[in-house]
């Protein structure tokens, strides 16, 4: 069984190799290709947990040594990967959406030239990916997530020949570089306080450390988790991203790599739990960064931007209930893979009413679709149930229980962060209701564009449609099936560990409070956009409006605080460079060419001269010699 | 006769030879300064030799005639060439240098 681990990995990565290396023979196979080693991931993924689940639970991680990668003297970092049912959970994700999504493709892309390509990106991203969640030490985790990260810009980028998309994908990287560097960092602290970097001694001794290291190392975790799951203040590429194509978006920034900061806080818990000072810092992260994308995501006309925010703000709820320690390391793995089923089915069902309207994307300009599109707007619609967390479907159950892991925090800390996820429930249901009543609802808004061509509104073909039933499915009774007998929560304890708080308000009060401010949230919307006649274009709004329909200033204030400083620090490093470095090397050069101008007169080709020359030396020696004599 | 005068002699023959590689031109007499130089240190030795008494100077005397002898031949040579191309024995002239 340990060796299937590494087909995992090799299938999507072999996918990827003949893809990008196989050229135009394979323009008319590839996909199918890419699809069939995708789904081969998912295939021995569903073996390797059947094989799991026949286990008794502590000892159903599984490990496997590929190879020795840097044997160097103490230093020792290994390809190696580690099964456990965390990982499980991932895996069974990742390739479960990734194939639908990669099916979904088939159809989305098929017009355009570089299909081929899409598809070898996309099977690269999935080995990343895995290789992310299987490693067995940070190292090769590392390796995994700056394959996601590359993934993730060739993808925004596909589309380069438009200059927003090429400038999406830089954004992106650049981004994600900071968020990188405080990875590296956590590792190298890592070497030096434990002297390896493989999860099992690092977080078994992670306790023994001084809390002043592991501090250190758990914030630059969360600097790399912030850079990667787009928290604020590392936010701002995730907007911008958007520019790919769409299953891109549901697959890549939305269900699986904009999570790897969750698993990555989930995985080094250990270190969390014996640095409170950065479990802290990590829930305030999630706490701003929930309420940060969901008020984006209320004035955003664009819907995969709308989308967007509200992605940026359900992994705040994940990192949040990450960072409560062992009351919230399983809900906030849970709200992952539920948020991974109905925000990819979302982004899909956005893909599919793109498809159907000539890729506009403004939802002022869509109104009334569902008479048009009925398969998206079923699917959509249920997934928005699921986003807003009504009642049964799968959001409600993992949303509902990281509200009350909030408020059991206890204290103070408790009522805030609870307050926060709870008006964060609000805003989700707030701007959902938005973006499908100005989608689906309301009279039709469409026109003729510049060049004359009316969109026809048309139901997407089988292979969009049937991936977005599938995960419709999933939005609905993946939370349920989870939290049937608390099941979700006895697999991944044994991994994460669980514990109780003490909450001040009983679970039936948070229920009841989470349905009236949703219902609250639903009604606003209603009155503002159901009610009434959506115009067409934008009205004013007011100052938070405009600001948040700027993504809340994030690019201004980048742009003084960070990109304005590095711009005259570089033009005074230029300028210093050019005075005096360049003036160091330039006098020199000027004074070695004077002297040496000077000494060559004496090289005059006159015999005398060097006689006399001679003979001075001599005279000077024989000078030296009798004065030394002499004393 | 005190061998010390032999000395000075030596010295003024090498004084006269040095003086005369410094300021003349032609090539010939350069030629014959130098001699006159190693022929002043020659004798030099062979008073050396006479003061103290043993026989390593002249033995060194005689090696520094056998070198000039032959660097008579080579040297001569050279100046006959440089004569035959340049038709002038003047060193100056041969000076190749760009100043």
């Amino acid at each position: 069984m340990e060796n299937l681990i590494g087909l995992l990995v090799a299938a999507p990565l072999l996918g990827a190799a003949v893809l990008l290396c196989g050229g135009r023979r394979l323009d008319r196979t590839g996909h199918y290709l890419g699809t069939v080693l995708a789904g081969a991931s998912f295939v021995i993924g569903a073996v390797l947990f059947a094989d799991m689940l026949g286990r008794g639970e502590h000892d159903r991680a599984l490990h496997s040594q590929v190879f020795s990668w840097i044997p160097v003297g103490g230093f020792r970092a290994d390809v190696a990967f580690q099964l456990d049912q965390l990982s499980m959970t991932f895996v069974l994700l990742i390739s479960g959406v990734g194939t639908l999504i990669h099916i979904y493709s088939i159809g989305y892309m098929e017009h355009d030239e570089r299909r081929r390509r899409f598809f070898g990106y996309l099977n690269l991203f999935l080995a990343a990916m895995l290789l992310l969640v299987l490693a067995d030490n940070y190292l090769l985790l590392y390796v995994g997530w700056e394959g996601v990260g590359l993934a993730s810009y060739l993808l925004i980028g596909f589309w380069q020949h438009k200059p927003s998309a090429a400038t999406a994908a830089k954004k992106a990287f650049i981004v994600n570089r900071v968020g990188d560097m405080g990875l590296s960092i956590a590792i190298m602290l890592m070497f030096t306080t434990f002297g390896t970097f493989a999860f099992a001694p690092v977080l078994a001794n992670a306790e023994d450390a001084g809390e002043g290291k592991l501090t250190a190392i758990g914030l630059m975790l969360l600097l790399a988790a912030c850079g990667k799951s787009a928290q604020v203040p590392l936010q701002s590429w995730l907007g911008d991203a958007m520019e790919g194509p769409t299953p891109v978006s549901a697959l890549i920034h939305a269900a699986t790599m904009v999570t790897a900061g969750v698993y990555l806080i989930t995985r080094s818990g250990a270190i969390f739990n014996a640095a409170p000072d950065a479990q802290a810092a990590v829930v305030a992260v999630g706490a701003v960064t929930l309420l940060f994308g969901a008020i984006v995501g209320c004035a955003k006309d664009d819907i995969k931007k709308a989308l967007a925010g509200s992605t940026m703000s359900q992994i705040g709820y994940m990192i949040l209930a990450a960072g409560l320690g062992p009351i919230g390391y399983v809900f906030a793995i849970m709200h992952l893979v539920t948020h991974g089923f109905f925000k990819a089915g979302l982004f899909l069902g956005a893909g599919s009413v793109m498809h159907g309207m000539n890729d506009e994307v403004d939802m002022r300009k869509y109104g009334g679709l569902r008479k048009y599109m009925p398969v998206t707007f079923v699917t959509f619609g249920l997934g928005y149930l699921a986003i807003i967390g009504f009642p049964g479907l799968s959001g409600f159950w993992s949303k509902d229980k990281i509200i009350e892991a909030a408020f059991a925090k206890g204290g103070t800390e408790g009522w805030i962060l609870g307050g926060a996820a709870l008006l964060g429930a609000a805003i989700t249901a707030y701007y959902m209701t938005r973006v499908m009543l100005m989608t689906f609802f309301g009279e039709k808004r469409w026109e003729r564009d510049a060049q004359g061509n009316e969109p026809h509104p048309h139901e997407s073909p089988k292979s969009m449609t049937i991936p977005m039933v599938v995960l419709a499915f999933g939005s609905v009774f993946a939370g349920g099936l989870f939290s049937l007998n608390d099941a979700f929560l006895k697999w991944l304890e044994p991994v994460t560990g669980h514990s109780h708080g003490h909450s001040p308000l009983s679970a039936a009060t948070v229920t009841a409070g989470t349905m009236v401010v949703l219902a609250i949230g639903v009604a606003l919307a209603w009155a503002q956009y159901g009610r009434r006649p959506v115009p067409r274009t934008a009205p004013r709004g007011s100052l938070l409006t405009r600001a948040a329909r700027r993504d809340l200033l994030q690019d201004d204030f980048n742009h003084v605080a960070l990109v304005q400083p590095g711009r005259y620090l570089t033009r005074g490093l230029v300028y210093v460079d050019h005075k005096l470095v360049d003036g160091v090397v330039n006098g020199t050069a000027a004074g070695v060419g004077g002297l040496s101008g000077r000494l060559r007169k004496l090289q005059n080709g006159y015999a005398r001269t060097y006689a006399v020359s001679m003979f001075g030396g001599t005279a000077v020696l024989i000078a030296a010699t009798l004065l030394m004599r002499a004393v | 006769m005190n061998p010390v005068n032999y000395l000075y002699l030596a010295a003024l023959l090498f004084t006269i030879g040095a003086a005369g590689v410094v300021i003349r031109r032609n090539a010939i007499v350069l030629f014959m300064c130098v001699e006159l130089m190693l022929n002043a240190c020659n004798l030099a030795f062979v008073t050396f030799s006479r003061l103290h008494g043993n026989l390593d100077g002249q033995i060194i005397a005689f090696f520094t005639m056998v070198v000039a002898a032959a660097e008579v031949v080579v040297g001569l040579a050279i100046i006959v060439t440089v004569f035959r191309s340049r038709h002038s024995a003047s060193v100056d002239d041969a000076s190749l240098m760009k100043l």
